[in-house]
């Protein structure tokens, strides 16, 4: 049968209660949509750091301004983070533990350079079940998690440029992965200022 | 030893791996977005999510089967409620039913309560045509094509939210 499919609003939606975010959907269903969404973008575009850039992280983008809207609502009753380590506190605990269900590995701060600072985890959720061919190169699919980040931090009034990276570590089969955060200049100064 | 009984759809889904259904929300919304950016017209997005959905489907029919261990349906009554009932529910973690069969028998509809992929969402007057959950439609046609369900090229699914 051919028919309409219509979702039948039956009043504004802003107007639903915000559901209290425990509900949960089988991990191999949001591995499948994930797949759907890398393989399309794959299409779309004729090189990986476009692949990575423009269309994974700005996918995770939007979905990184929702949640921290969300987040600040439900879980932080509408409080405001104006301090850096605050900002990254809220992504390294709460942010990971609603969309990944545990807080990330580690939070550190970059040795080299001041204005950046890394987030590190064993085995990234999206990542799980892909596995990049040699000929992609450095190409990682946490560009999706690092849109997420850019998403939060810019929409809390961190401007920064996030990339996701992996790290080989001794030992272990799988690369660590890290998503370093590389703050803009007028965050460090604001900070600054505000001592 | 006699081989394990089918499982129920809540059984299978307290078993496996889960994970928040906001970040499979806000996926899918990113997804649709990204195919109303490049595509525009709406009937092309409508098609790519189907198509989507179908090359999810036939992956996604090997899974269900191993883990669910239904035996094969004998006609296509016993093949939707099984999709209805274990399909969404250990996937989605939704339950779902079927109604509006027609007089044959081979035409149905799937009612969803409670969609997870609409959480949020509100369709703005330009995107009228659209059919948001498209993806589920092509996911069942796969799964159905993979198991030799001759099902038509397109189905409609109706949902409803509760109010």
């Amino acid at each position: 049968m051919i028919g309409v499919s219509k979702i039948k609003q039956y009043s504004n939606v802003l107007d639903k209660p915000l559901s209290k975010g425990k509900q949960e959907v089988s991990l191999s269903a949001f591995a499948f949509l994930f797949s759907e969404l890398v393989q399309y973008n794959q299409t779309q575009v004729d090189n990986i750091a476009e692949l990575e850039r423009s269309r994974l992280e700005d996918a995770g983008y939007a979905v990184g301004a929702r949640c921290l809207e969300l987040l600040c609502h439900r879980e932080k009753g509408n409080r405001r983070e104006t301090r850096l380590l605050g900002i990254l506190s809220f992504v390294h605990s709460t942010v990971w533990k609603v969309l990944f269900g545990k807080v990330a590995d580690s939070l550190e701060k970059g040795t080299e350079h001041e204005d950046e600072y890394m987030i590190s985890e064993k085995e990234l959720l999206v990542n799980r079940f892909i596995s990049i061919p040699k000929d992609m190169g450095t190409f990682n699919c946490g560009a999706f998690v690092a849109g997420i980040v850019r998403g939060v931090l810019d929409n809390a009034g961190f401007p920064a440029v996030v990339t996701a990276h992996f790290v080989p570590m001794e030992g272990q089969q799988r690369p660590r992965t890290t998503i370093l955060i590389k703050f803009a200049e007028e965050v460090l100064r604001r900070e600054a200022r505000v001592g | 030893m006699a081989p394990a009984g089918p499982r129920s759809g809540d059984a299978i889904f307290a078993s496996v791996e889960r994970v928040n259904a906001e970040l499979f929300t806000l996926t899918y919304g990113a997804i649709v977005r990204q195919l109303l950016t490049d595509l525009e017209e709406v009937d092309e997005v409508n098609k790519q999510l189907d198509q989507m959905g179908y090359n999810i489907g036939i992956r996604l029919v090997d899974e269900f089967l191993a883990k669910s261990n239904v035996s094969r349906c004998v006609d296509f009554k016993e093949t939707a409620e099984v999709i209805a009932k274990v399909g969404f529910k250990m996937f989605l973690g939704v339950g779902a039913s079927v109604t509006n069969w027609d007089a044959e028998g081979t035409c149905c509809s799937i009612v969803l309560e409670d969609n997870p992929l609409v959480d949020f969402v509100e369709l703005p007057d330009t995107c009228q045509g659209l059919y948001y959950c498209n993806v589920l439609s092509g996911v069942i046609r796969g799964a159905l094509e993979m198991v030799s369900v001759p099902s038509c090229a397109s189905l409609s699914l109706v949902f409803s939210s509760s109010s």
